[in-house]
């Protein structure tokens, strides 16, 4: 069985139809890496996984768990049990691109505030993860008390992390990860990427670090307009590419 | 003294002005989150009379709403229990004052509010929503934390212009520090003197307001940039 | 309390003539109050752009002044210092024994105008001396290399960038000064108010007499509007690019 599995999801923003049936399976330990042009999908495709943004058609089983919807007067797919939909994005921790940290509270409060409030995890025990995780992404005890305001843009994105870590998720999504920040700064996250997929967590990543889809990843999906052009392992996609929409993506590629 | 003995009555007059002004804006902000929230969450109805609402008491002078309310929350009133059977129900002119400015400002309030509301990043609320919070709760743990600061600005313009406006309360018949300074001018013939007097007590009410303001905004708005509003 | 639709009418028919135009022995109603808040206004904005370049000025002994004086008007309800013109000076000794200033001080409308171009001119300084410390330093680092005097540089470049910044909060102030000139009847001018408390106090139709005003004041609100809109829209397009 799957740790995720995501059957062919359709999105469409009025004519325009943006995700024509993209499926991903995902076992326990697996990084996978989406990679695509601007416009491909990727992005929307990681946020119709948690329901950000609603899929007109397709599926989402977590565990072997679905996510029951309905479909609502748009045509588009709504979650028929509000509060499964909640617990069920509890398991599926997200980091953003623009990191989204609460910018009224600190880096320990962010990291806490999910697991205490709605996870219902008790204050000792949330603070004794926070500072672990905030730890183990390479943050000084230092910043527990900083503001976002404060920190660079590679701090934030490691709170970001930590936060997400702090739910101890069954999978973890990546919208981009390092894309909004300065090239000096992407090498400490993704250092602490690549430790979380060394120590063999079930990843989603959608990137255009090629290095870290490349080392990384066990599976590669390159997406075009909206459908899965070319798939498998590194070797296989960046070794081998089929696809001549991907070797020329590849070649264009700045990263 | 001075003030030809009238200082005492000026005290009072002050301090009926800043209760005034305090009341009013208790019930304006609560007018305003009111009318901010039926604005941006409300199904259509609600909506659409918080539109009105804001739309229609912006574009009319104050003194002119005064006039028209005042009188009306006492004639309405009459209406009811006249329809009711019940003896006459005087409002206290006090109150209907409160709920007079208070209803002014609150369409005031509601567009600061509406501001706050969607200055506030979308991301976090995303990050709320994808962390599994109910939509509760990212109201009340994210959403309302950060838009009262981003409020604060122009929560603080609106006191300032409010403040100003109890000015006007001696016109509908209250007795506010302008009415006390108003007779006593007249009484001593000396009008320059006593108007002068309020000017200088709301210029002081006025600047340690702005005080308060400034020390409050620089203590919360850590963390939040500017605003340009 | 809601009067009927039918004492509108009443009133609407009985004074329209005063609300608009004329009375039937003076000026009245809109037109008084288009003509007392264009004058001010006017006069304020042209006054307002030397003054708010005295605002920036690093000499304090320049700016102190004016900002003193904003500080006095915008600190002070405009109610009371329309009391403290109309009723105030004219009882001044030194007032009473000048000729023209009494006779001056002794007009509603003279009174009235002052008090509504003091108080637009402290509003519109801060918000022009706000917009002129906010030019773009590019703006003036490039009018510098190119050799401008302080005099070019003002007129030509500053000034022109910051008003059209300001449309949007100055639109607004003359909204608030529409909503000033309400209290021109308490100095015995003959505005839209003066007219709607004249009509209230001959049928004691409170609701229609106070709410054909508030219609009035309604119509001339969205007229402001959206003239400014217009202006913005042709005035600001430069910015849409900036704000990208």
């Amino acid at each position: 069985m799957y740790k995720l599995d995501v059957k062919k999801i359709h999105k469409s923003y009025g004519q325009n139809e943006v995700l024509k049936g993209v499926s991903l399976q995902a076992s326990a330990g697996d990084v996978i890496a989406l990679i695509g042009s601007s416009g491909s999908g990727k992005s929307t495709f990681l946020r119709c996984i948690n329901f950000l943004e609603q899929p007109n058609s397709g599926s989402v089983f977590l565990n072997g768990e679905e996510l029951t919807v309905v479909q609502d007067k748009k045509g588009r797919l709504r979650v028929s049990d509000e509060k499964r939909l909640q617990l069920f994005r509890t398991r599926l921790a997200m980091v953003f691109q623009h990191f989204n940290l609460w910018a009224h509270m600190t880096a320990l409060d962010n990291v806490i505030e999910a697991p205490m409030h709605v996870l219902g995890v008790k204050r000792n025990e949330a603070l004794e993860r926070a500072r672990h995780y905030l730890n183990k992404v390479g943050l000084s005890a230092a910043v527990e008390k900083q503001y976002p305001s404060q920190m660079s843009g590679g701090q934030q994105q490691r709170v970001a992390i930590a936060r997400a870590l702090a739910m101890e998720p069954e999978v973890m999504l990546f919208d981009e990860p390092t894309s909004a920040l300065d090239p000096e700064l992407v090498g400490d996250v993704l250092k602490v990427m690549q430790q979380l997929a060394e120590e063999g967590r079930t990843m989603i990543v959608v990137t255009h670090e090629m290095g870290f889809a490349r080392n990384l990843a066990s599976q590669v999906m390159f997406l075009h307009q909206g459908s899965v052009e070319e798939q498998g392992t590194p070797a296989e996609v960046f070794g081998h590419t089929k696809s001549a929409r991907l070797q020329q993506f590849l070649s264009g590629n700045l990263k | 003294m001075f003030l030809h003995g009238y200082g005492g009555q000026i005290l009072d007059g002050t301090w009926e002005t800043i209760k005034l002004a305090l009341l009013s804006l208790l019930v304006a902000f609560l007018l305003g989150l009111i009318g901010a929230s039926a604005k941006l969450f409300g199904n259509f109805l609600f909506k659409g009379v918080a539109q009105a609402y804001t739309t229609l008491v912006r574009s009319v002078p104050d003194l002119v709403l005064m006039l028209l309310i005042f009188f009306s929350i006492q004639i309405g009133l009459n209406n009811i229990t006249d329809a009711l059977g019940l003896p006459m129900l005087e409002i206290d002119p006090f109150i209907a004052g409160v709920l007079t400015i208070g209803f002014i400002y609150g369409a005031y309030f509601a567009e600061t509010f509406r501001g706050a509301f969607l200055a506030v990043p979308k991301g976090q609320l995303e990050a709320g929503k994808a962390f599994g919070m109910s939509d509760r709760q990212v109201f009340s743990r994210i959403l309302f934390p950060q838009m009262m600061r981003f409020a604060l600005p122009g929560i603080g313009n609106n006191w300032l212009v409010l403040l100003k406006a109890t000015a006007l309360v001696s016109i509908i018949g209250l007795s506010d520090l302008v009415q006390v300074t108003q007779t006593a001018g007249r009484a001593t013939a000396s009008m320059f003197l006593f108007i002068s007097v309020a000017g200088l007590i709301y210029l002081a009410l006025t600047t340690v307001s702005s005080i308060v303001l400034w020390w409050l905004e620089k203590k919360y708005s850590a963390g939040v940039r500017e605003a340009h509003l | 309390m809601i009067e009927s639709f039918e004492n509108f009418m009443m009133v609407i028919n009985e004074y329209w003539a005063p609300f608009l135009y004329w009375d039937g022995s003076q000026f009245s109603g809109l037109a008084v109050t288009l003509w007392i808040l264009t004058l001010s206004v006017v006069l304020g904005f042209v006054l307002a752009l030397p003054l708010s370049v005295m605002r920036v000025s690093k000499n304090k002994f320049i700016s102190g002044p004016v900002w003193f004086f904003s500080w006095v008007f915008r600190g002070t309800p405009f109610y009371v210092q329309l009391l403290l013109i109309y009723s105030g000076v004219v009882g001044l000794e030194f007032i009473k024994d000048q000729p023209i200033l009494h006779t001056f001080f002794m007009s509603g409308y003279n009174c009235v105008v002052l008090a509504l171009l003091l108080n637009t001119l402290a509003y519109t300084i801060e918000i022009f001396a706000g917009y002129i410390k906010a030019t773009p330093y590019a703006e003036l680092d490039a009018a510098r290399a190119y050799g401008m005097s302080r005099w070019k540089m003002y007129t030509r470049i500053i000034l022109p960038s910051a008003l059209r910044r300001a449309l949007p909060a100055y639109s607004n102030e003359v909204i608030l000064m529409l909503h000033a000139t309400s209290l021109a009847f308490t100095a015995t001018v003959p505005d839209i108010l003066k007219v709607a408390r004249d009509a209230n106090a001959a049928t004691y139709l409170t609701f229609a007499s106070y709410g054909t005003a508030a219609l009035l004041y309604m119509s001339i609100s969205f007229v402001l509007v959206w003239a400014f809109r217009r202006m913005e829209r042709r005035a600001l397009a430069f910015l849409a690019y900036e704000n990208n």
